[in-house]
């Protein structure tokens, strides 16, 4: 109770909500650590996968390259990027980057993979070339997969980019690793429950829009790719 | 971090053998606490994941709210989630085994649930012509050919967990973690990349020999 007591004034202070340590600051910074290196995960790993997809080739390496990603230590990876690279954003997003690719290749495969190989048929026999049949019927079908490797990863980042703080980053992450420093168990619990609330955001945001973009056709397959795609967690 | 310390680390090698051979037994310590700590999370939630993903994959009523809670549970930042525990359980090791056990029964339930599924419906239609009883079906029918999928589930949460340890460093244990932790903090290379790829090498290793009893326990499971 005395928690949440301390929570709620934490909350409550004015001087939590402006300035370079203030809320909305934070918020712009881990957003923006997590957008920029989502986006240049999804420039890389996308291609990949669909393309490895579409022509199921190396499907044992689109696979297990998300156990690879598993198997790395976020934290460590973290570390070891600060030792390179020094202070700043650089470190950051590289370690980002790195995690994120993973479960967006393996997703964007499996997706164009399970394309019933009939429907490529009738694709082919309704005379769509290559790239057509790739942009206009493999990729929609694909879309469910694809959007949850992009959700899985979204929600990953977000969640690593809380320990950049441990090597200078800025994000809510610094509430928790700053509270644990200075005992300021307030600080610590607000910045555990901004990065929860943000980690959940990122999900349910990114469900919706799966669900948008989602043709209307595919939209009642028994099995959601929620419960196909590959788990993945790193932090 | 001062920028004379950060020079010298420009200059610093990657690993001092030297040191690493007379600080051994700091990374055979951190290993095994790592290996205590993997093997009672994944271990918990194989006692939780199994019987909840039956009930699941029974009743839709336990379904939806199992997926719902545990992967609510799931997306939670391990990091936030210690820290949300720290005034209940303490800088513990209980803290981060709540933490550790949720995250990887999400990942086992739904490969109990996808396994029990996939069982073909005649199989066990056979199952109950030759006068097996619910429970016999279950245990003698339907979970062994289940058990690929979840044996794919603990190899998975396996390796997971063994990366989400290195975080519970912040709240003082961590195995591996706890020596990257130190080369942060002391801005000393050798601890940091030894233990980071110690920690890769336990996850491969892990998932190898779990490969291997894997095809000498159930032989059926080759090729899938």
């Amino acid at each position: 109770m005395a928690a949440i007591e301390s929570l709620i004034k934490w909350f409550a202070d004015p001087s939590h909500w402006s300035g370079p340590d203030g809320i909305p600051t934070r918020l712009l910074e881990h957003i923006q650590i997590s957008a920029e290196s989502v986006a240049i995960g999804a420039l890389i790993a996308l291609p990949i996968g669909i393309v490895l997809g579409h022509y199921g080739r190396m499907g044992n390496l689109a696979i297990n390259l998300s156990n690879v990603g598993r198997a790395l230590p976020s934290f460590g990876i973290l570390v070891i990027a600060f030792q390179i690279f020094g202070l700043g954003d650089l470190p950051i997003i590289l370690s980002l980057t790195a995690l994120a690719i993973p479960p967006m290749v393996t997703n964007s495969y499996v997706g164009l993979r399970e394309v019933d190989p009939d429907i490529k048929d009738a694709a082919r026999g309704m005379g769509y070339r290559a790239l057509a049949q790739l942009l206009r019927v493999e990729l929609p079908l694909a879309i469910p997969l694809v959007m949850a490797g992009i959700r899985t990863s979204a929600v990953q980042v977000v969640a690593t980019a809380t320990l950049a703080a441990l090597i200078a980053g800025g994000g809510f992450g610094r509430y928790i690793i700053d509270g644990l420093a200075q005992f300021d168990y307030s600080k610590l619990f607000a910045g555990a429950v901004l990065v929860a609330l943000l980690a959940l955001a990122t999900e349910v945001s990114l469900a919706g829009l799966e669900r948008l973009l989602t043709p209307p056709g595919i939209r009642l397959v028994k099995v959601a790719a929620a419960s196909r795609a590959t788990t993945f967690k790193t932090a | 971090m001062g920028t004379g310390l950060f020079l010298q680390a420009q200059e610093q090698p990657w690993i001092l053998w030297d040191w690493l051979f007379t600080h051994v037994s700091r990374f055979t310590d951190a290993l095994q606490q790592h290996i205590q700590l993997t093997l009672v999370a994944v271990a918990l939630a194989l006692v939780i994941s199994i019987p909840l993903g039956v009930a699941a994959h029974r009743w839709r009523a336990v379904r939806n709210p199992a997926y719902v809670v545990f992967g609510i549970f799931y997306t939670i930042p391990s990091i936030a989630l210690f820290a949300l525990l720290i005034p209940y359980t303490g800088l513990s090791a209980t803290t981060a085994e709540i933490g550790l056990v949720g995250y990887a029964v999400l990942i086992i339930l739904r490969n109990v649930v996808v396994g029990l599924d996939s069982v073909p419906p005649d199989v066990v239609d056979a199952a109950d012509g030759m006068g097996y009883r619910p429970i016999a079906r279950l245990l003698r029918v339907e979970l062994p050919l289940a058990l690929p999928a979840i044996f794919a589930g603990v190899r998975i949460a396996t390796v997971t967990t063994i990366g989400l340890v290195t975080i519970t460093a912040v709240i003082g244990l961590g195995g591996l973690g706890q020596l990257i932790l130190q080369g942060l903090v002391d801005n000393f290379r050798t601890p940091l990349v030894v233990a980071t790829v110690l920690s890769i090498a336990l996850a491969f290793v892990a998932d190898l020999f779990l490969f291997g009893v894997q095809r000498l326990a159930l032989p059926w499971s080759r090729g899938v």
